[in-house]
């Protein structure tokens, strides 16, 4: 579906992503969510605002995908309420249930209205992310009685594992329903890393945004970085040089093969494979040290600002990273070898948490998983901004979405970032690399979309006076994948799960803001 | 008679103290294989005088079984010990065991290991619990199987008496004894929970075995495990040497051959912990319901063995 499709005002944003913007009434709301559903759309963020400075009550914004682009839809929350989307969207529920906590505005007709982001920090009648809450006050924290859902039956019982996990990980809690070791039912609870990032934008300008940008989720630090500062160069109207624009692919895609590393050699080591651990670990410990030589920063944090990036890449540096690239090419295609054959690994691999594409479709899966299960999106290849407008993506799917599949994804994309960083490398425009932005404009909005190592990375913006951010959405594609982890290992064995979540790897901190 | 207990204690001795040094060595392999520095081969001493150092913690609802279980564990693996023939021949504790009452050694340390893990009653604990036993079903019959072989051989249950009629014979090949040993290595990496069953090196709690059973024990409790888990792998590094390659074990009474039966015991672990190493890194896990066909061609393995023998 096209944008012409819709029978509604829509006025395009500046900028290097392909978006709309209109708001909307109650009715054409879910009209439009319908019809985007309904021609195989996704959506990709839900999230609301406080107007009620502007004299516009509390709004919620939805921003779908269709074909041309990005549709980002407003609506007024008048008495606090919307219609909910979740039945349309099934992915839409817990955006909702954040909503409700952060805003305290509820959908008409909930599916589950069970706090989700919200466990005791703050009380249940006090909402963050409202203009008038005072989050200095440290509330008491109370216990909180959160009802899972249980199952009933013989034999069946229930582990609770987390939030404080044996290995150091990200603190997340998982509620099993077994019986003997075989997983009818997984629900997870998150929420643990809440900082309040959304309500820490709100006290900061265009410019000292960025920093804190770059770490809501520390793996993806370029892909946060570069979207809040396409946001911002998108509301002032400018763009950045286009040398700066190289070198942010550049980055982008390091990120991805650090990442994509790291977890290769961690899903062989969760399969008993400590070998390819070590591997895979030192290529990645070589990618991060010339990460930190040439950049400044092992995962090159803050080398993205709005308006350019800080430090350029000499002809040494580049003959430098054009080497190791050989050097890396060589020895993952020899590992790919050694995976590919090791019987016990397929073994294991294969099989394993399963998505289906039909689920995969239904629930709006994406980035890397959701190709894994042969949900064919990737920014990169079908909205491509300078430069990968100039690198002809080759985008890497796979149809039978188990572990397996996620890890061919995983190598096929590291042989494609490989490539494209040789191309980008070559093609390196040269000029500046930065231009100081002028100030925003005020009530002004700017979107940011790029495509990180574990999916879209979307950033909705909306500036107030003075340069400042009156409102900053950050949506990490973790969103959407979270529930899917539910239904891949429903079958499966309890022991099986640590691999199965491992190649998804989604992200708490990005998750919990 | 004084020579024979002394022969006794210097055997049992040096396999309790030394047994942490198998460990170490055997984790030291592996991380030399995997392009690592390591912590070298006294690391396991190290991590035993630490938690002997430290103040236990015990669960509000712990019964006294949580607390004895250790205790009994190691004093199984140290019995187990002074029944195995690892030097010499000259025991006179293994008369009061034979190979059956070996297992069942095995089995009563495993037993409490369960009964304890379950005590508290975390999730893991009867999760690891179940697990355990779920593999020791099928590794128990598998080991007697296995035992019976080399016993049916020497027509004795009597270890001494097996390894004493092994290693001073003619020499001839036993087609049987091959497919036991191949049949008793499996099932020692199930027993001492290594790769491919079990992996002692993960932090996942979800796919433990072993680990999940004593992740509530802390201090000398855990030490105690630990050391226990050590001598346990000493103890079936020393069956299947004493089964399989006697070759060099001193007769009752010949103290000359001491010192070279000492040596070519240190050059037999030295290879055998260095191969266990090697076969670790070359495998990954087996999915657990995997565990039971793994076993069962151990088991397999072993009838087919003590048929050949009856051909």
């Amino acid at each position: 579906m096209r944008i012409e499709d819709f029978d509604l005002a829509l006025s395009p944003l500046p900028g290097a992503a392909p978006v709309w913007h209109g708001d909307v009434d109650a009715a054409a709301w879910r009209q439009v969510c319908q019809q985007v559903h309904d021609k195989g759309g996704r959506l990709v963020a839900l999230w609301g605002s406080d107007r009620r400075e502007l004299r516009r009550g509390f709004v919620v914004h939805a921003a779908l995908v269709i074909r041309s682009g990005l549709v980002w839809l407003t609506l007024s929350a008048d008495h606090e309420a919307y219609p909910g989307i979740d039945d349309i969207f099934p992915v839409a529920s817990r955006m909702q249930r954040a909503l409700g906590d952060l805003l305290g505005i509820y959908p008409h007709n909930p599916q589950d209205a069970r706090p989700w982001l919200r466990h005791s920090a703050w009380p249940a009648d006090q909402y963050p992310l409202r203009k008038d809450f005072d989050g200095s006050t440290v509330h008491p924290a109370t216990a909180q009685d959160y009802p899972f859902v249980t199952v009933e039956g013989d034999g069946v019982h229930e582990i609770a594992v987390g939030p404080v996990h044996a290995g150091t990980i990200e603190p997340g809690h998982f509620r099993f329903s077994v019986i003997g070791e075989k997983i009818l039912r997984l629900e997870p609870r998150l929420g643990y890393t809440h900082k309040g990032v959304e309500k820490l934008f709100e006290a900061m300008t265009l410019e000292s945004g960025a920093r804190l940008a770059g770490r809501i989720s520390g793996d993806s630090t370029v892909a946060y970085a570069w979207a809040y500062a396409m946001a911002a160069e998108s509301a002032v109207d400018r763009t950045p040089p286009e040398r700066a624009l190289w070198l942010r692919a550049l980055l982008l895609e390091r990120e991805r093969l650090a990442n994509h590393l790291g977890d290769l050699g961690a899903l062989g080591n969760d399969a008993g494979l400590a070998f390819g651990l070590a591997q895979f670990s030192c290529l990645k410990e070589d990618l991060l040290r010339s990460n930190a030589a040439l950049f400044g920063h092992r995962y090159l944090m803050d080398s993205i600002v709005p308006g350019g990036v800080i430090s350029d890449l000499d002809e040494s540096g580049g003959a430098r990273l054009m080497a190791e690239l050989d050097v890396l090419d060589q020895a993952v295609s020899r590992l790919h070898n050694i995976y590919d054959d090791h019987a016990g690994l397929q073994d294991r691999f294969i099989g394993a948490g399963r998505v289906a594409p039909e689920l995969a479709v239904g629930l709006g899966l994406c980035g890397l998983a959701g190709r894994a299960s042969a949900q064919a999106w990737d920014l990169r290849a079908q909205f491509p901004a300078v430069p990968y407008d100039r690198l002809d993506v080759q985008m890497a799917t796979h149809r039978n979405g188990d572990v397996a599949a996620r890890v061919t994804v995983r190598f096929d994309e590291v042989n494609e970032a490989i490539r494209l960083c040789r191309l980008i490398l070559k093609g390196l425009p040269s000029g500046a690399i930065f231009t100081a932005l002028p100030k925003a404009p005020d009530n002004a909005i700017g979107v940011g979309w790029v495509e990180g190592w574990r999916g879209e990375v979307f950033v909705a913006l909306e500036t107030g006076a003075d340069n400042r951010i009156r409102r900053l959405h950050p949506h990490d594609p973790s969103w959407q994948n979270w529930p899917l982890i539910e239904h891949a290992v429903m079958g499966n064995i309890v022991p099986d799960f640590p691999l199965i979540n491992k190649s998804f790897n989604l992200s708490y901190s990005g998750h919990d803001l | 008679m004084i020579s024979s207990i002394f022969s006794q204690l210097f055997q049992t001795l040096l396999i309790v103290v030394l047994a942490p040094l198998l460990l170490g060595w055997v984790n030291q392999c592996r991380a030399w294989l995997q392009n690592k520095r390591g912590a070298g081969v006294l690391q396991p001493y190290r991590v035993l005088h630490k938690l002997f150092h430290k103040d236990a913690v015990l669960a509000d609802n712990a019964s006294s079984l949580f607390r004895t279980a250790p205790y009994i564990q190691f004093a199984c693996m140290v019995l187990v010990a002074s029944i195995v023939p690892m030097v010499a021949t000259d025991l006179p504790f293994a008369a009061a065991a034979d190979v059956i009452a070996l297992v069942g050694l095995f089995a009563l340390a495993r037993l409490f290991a369960a009964l304890a893990a379950m005590d508290i009653g975390t999730a893991f604990g009867s999760m690891g619990a179940r697990r355990e036993m779920l593999v020791a079903s099928l590794a128990e019959p598998a080991l007697l199987m296995i035992l019976f072989t080399p016993a049916l051989i020497a027509h004795s249950t009597s270890l001494t008496t097996i390894v004493e009629a092994l290693a001073h014979r003619e020499f001839v090949l036993y087609p049987s004894l091959a497919f036991a040993a191949v049949a008793f290595a499996m099932v020692a990496l199930a027993e001492n929970a290594r790769i491919p069953v079990d992996n002692p090196a993960t932090h996942l709690e979800l796919t433990m075995i072993h680990e999940a059973m004593i992740l509530e024990y802390s201090a000398r409790h855990l030490a105690l495990i630990e050391w226990a888990s050590a001598i346990k792998l000493s103890n079936y590094s020393a069956i299947g040497i004493a089964l399989f390659l006697p070759w060099g074990i001193a007769s009752a009474g010949d103290w000359n051959a001491v010192p070279l039966a000492l040596a070519v015991l240190f050059v037999k672990l030295l290879l055998g912990g260095a191969g266990l190493a090697l076969l670790e890194t070359l495998s990954a896990k087996l999915r657990i319901f995997r565990a039971p066909e793994f076993l069962g061609t151990a088991f397999l393995l072993a009838v087919l063995g003590m048929l050949m023998l009856e051909l």
